[in-house]
């Protein structure tokens, strides 16, 4: 099967996108982590159809396919909120109050840890060292970093996720908002960020905002 | 203190867009490359660096000179620069891929041309987007400018550099499993040798290297391996990226130079203890290394020193806890990560971390039982037999004997409150 058949039913970019992905490895197999986000954004989280479609593109089996994915933290073979809330309780921030962090969180979302919230809006998850240390405790809002998030900026910052619904978030806007101390100086901030709970780097077409190309 | 800086020099005097191309340029970046490609042969530059004496910064600490020169005359080869950055306490890879991606992207060409590689990736840690937006228009800009691509400022040198995010687990920080994981498979750790410098990525030589490590190259190169071998200590040569956490008044990454002893690195590097608190213990050398306590305060920041030590440097992760922690709970904390990124190919490290973490939370929560601390020491000494160190080795990756670090630190260091928490044992031991 060609691969633009495999993936009729994704955006034209994203086909594009999946075609130069497979050309810039020297063997296909490498664009698997790639192309598995590619069909998240595709889906709104890695369904079944999506595994078997990069299995497709790559030449290898569902079930490659799906032992790949089930190995990372980061491929969500379930329903995702619209924003995905990843608290870090890792040692740096459990010593400086991550854990109050998480229950602001999981409170003002009505998502208890691991969970989607009713409406839809909130995937809340604890996770392991997210490397912001130096700023901690730190959360992340689809993988866009806050750091210096003390339990009641975590509160404020989850209002306003809900109230004002962006479709894009960007972590130099919500460290200005609801951040606090951070790992180093972050410089002139950019106007990019995630579009979906999916990591927003341009080859995966999940960046968005001001020159997001 | 005030040191020479060679990471941090261009985000510190340019803090505002030490990122950007035209930044790079107007202060002699890419200078170095021009002139390599120009006057200098690959074995130039692998002299420079085996001069340099530079160890890897990504934990190991092993010279990266004598690992280029393992490399295996097959075809092709490939470089891999190693951004999975993900050992607790350590962030000081991201600021360097943020900051400055272009001082990356040039070590990443002349360590390229030196080792012969015609394709180079960068794998950073899927929770890095920002980092990796900014490598990716630095790669995208590079390419614009003739940095990369066909015939490198004419010099007939070409280069491709794909930038690869991972997927959210930490094993792939260790060399091969990130190797498995680039190739698209699940990350786990292959059995060595052989070696990634004979067969790495599709089973070609492959150099594997960590941001840090690739960003010295430039200055190595510009300023000649003896300078570099000049600066710092005499087992452990240069400038080095500490990050510091914890209970500290100025958490941060610091580049200083090696050979500190670890009294001015918390107390004036980092500012001392929040509230001037007392110390209590410390991290040395990112979550898998045993800690530290007063007594090591003037223990020289060295490899060597902290080995004799009974610790490590590590990835220069500095974790700084006070008086009022609870050394149980933070070492249930690091033990519980373990058990989450255990790849669980290894018995002793898929059960034994996971069987680690039980314990420690029944003791946090009031259940523990007396038999519990030895049960502990003997799970521990089924990972790493005789709980010595270095450790030894019941599987394929240090990750098992990692997490024996943080209870034979307790257990040595903080026994008493350890006895503590468990019901009745200090009553029978006393009675």
């Amino acid at each position: 099967m060609s691969a633009a058949s495999v993936i009729a039913d994704w955006s034209a970019p994203n086909q594009e996108r999946a075609r130069r992905l497979l050309e810039t490895y020297p063997e296909e197999r490498s664009a698997v982590m790639p192309l598995l986000y590619l069909a998240s954004l595709e889906h709104g989280y890695l369904t079944s159809a999506g595994m078997t479609q990069v299995a497709q593109l790559t030449g290898l089996t569902s079930a490659q396919v799906q032992s790949v994915a089930s190995f990372y933290t980061m491929f969500k073979r379930d329903h995702v909120g619209r924003y995905l809330i990843s608290v870090c309780t890792s040692i740096s921030c459990y010593l400086l109050g991550a854990d109050d962090v998480l229950a602001a969180v999981e409170t003002e979302t009505t998502a208890r840890d691991g969970t989607t919230s009713v409406d839809g809006a909130f995937t809340v998850e604890h996770v392991e060292c997210i490397g912001a240390c130096g700023g901690a405790p730190a959360v992340q809002v689809n993988y866009e970093l806050v750091e210096g998030v003390l339990p009641e900026k975590a509160t404020a910052l989850c209002k306003w996720l809900r109230e004002t619904s962006p479709d894009v978030v960007m972590t130099d806007a919500m460290q200005k908002s609801f951040g606090g101390v951070r790992s180093f100086d972050w410089g002139i901030g950019e106007e990019q960020g995630a579009v979906a709970p999916v990591p927003a780097f341009g080859p995966y077409g999940s960046t968005g905002g001001e020159s997001a190309r | 203190m005030s040191f020479p800086l060679i990471l941090t020099e261009r985000m510190t005097a340019h803090p505002a867009d030490s990122h950007r191309l035209d930044r790079y340029e107007a202060t002699g970046g890419y200078e170095t490359l021009r002139e390599a490609l120009g006057a200098m042969k690959p074995e130039d530059i692998l002299e420079q660096v085996k001069a340099a004496n530079i160890q890897g910064r990504g934990g190991a600490a092993f010279p990266a000179g004598i690992k280029w020169g393992f490399l295996a005359p097959a075809e092709p080869r490939y470089l891999v620069i190693n951004g999975d950055e993900s050992e607790p306490g350590t962030f000081k890879d991201r600021q360097l891929l943020e900051r400055d991606p272009h001082q990356l992207l040039e070590g990443a060409i002349l360590t390229s041309f030196c080792i012969g590689a015609n394709h180079a990736f960068i794998y950073i840690r899927g929770e890095y987007p920002k980092p990796a937006r900014r490598v990716q228009q630095a790669v995208e800009a590079a390419y614009a400018k003739g940095y990369l691509g066909q015939n490198i400022l004419g010099s007939g040198f070409d280069l491709d550099v794909t930038v690869h995010l991972g997927g959210g687990a930490y094993i792939c920080g260790e060399e091969t499993a990130l190797l498995n994981s680039l190739e698209g498979q699940r990350g786990e750790p292959r059995l060595k040798p052989p070696f990634p410098a004979v067969e790495g990525l599709y089973a070609k030589p492959t150099i594997v290297n960590n941001v840090e490590t690739i960003s010295n190259i430039p200055w190595i190169v510009a300023n000649g391996g003896d300078a570099y071998a000049a600066i710092g200590d005499v087992d452990s040569v240069g400038t080095r990226m500490f990050s510091l956490s914890g209970h500290l008044k100025k958490p941060g990454n610091y580049e200083v130079p090696m050979g500190l002893t670890w009294r001015e690195l918390i107390y004036e590097v980092g500012g001392g203890i929040r509230d001037d608190r007392e110390l209590k213990c410390w991290v040395p050398g990112g979550a898998s290394a045993p800690w530290f306590v007063a007594e090591h305060l003037d223990t020289k920041v060295t490899k060597d020193d902290c080995a004799r030590a009974g610790s490590m440097l590590g990835s220069g992760a500095v974790i700084v806890m006070d008086d009022t922690t609870n050394v149980v709970a933070a070492a249930h904390r690091i033990v519980k990560f373990f058990a989450h990124e255990s790849c669980g190919q290894c018995t002793p490290c898929r059960e034994g971390t996971t069987w680690l973490e039980r314990i420690l939370w029944r003791l946090l929560n009031g259940a523990g039982r007396p038999s519990d601390i030895d049960l502990l020491l003997d799970i521990c000494d089924g990972i790493s037999p005789g709980l010595a160190w270095p450790p030894r080795m019941t599987t394929i990756c240090p990750l098992g004997p990692s997490a024996v670090s943080p209870i034979t630190s307790i257990m040595t260091h903080f026994r008493d409150e350890v006895e503590a928490m468990i019901p009745g044992l200090q009553e029978v031991a006393h009675a």
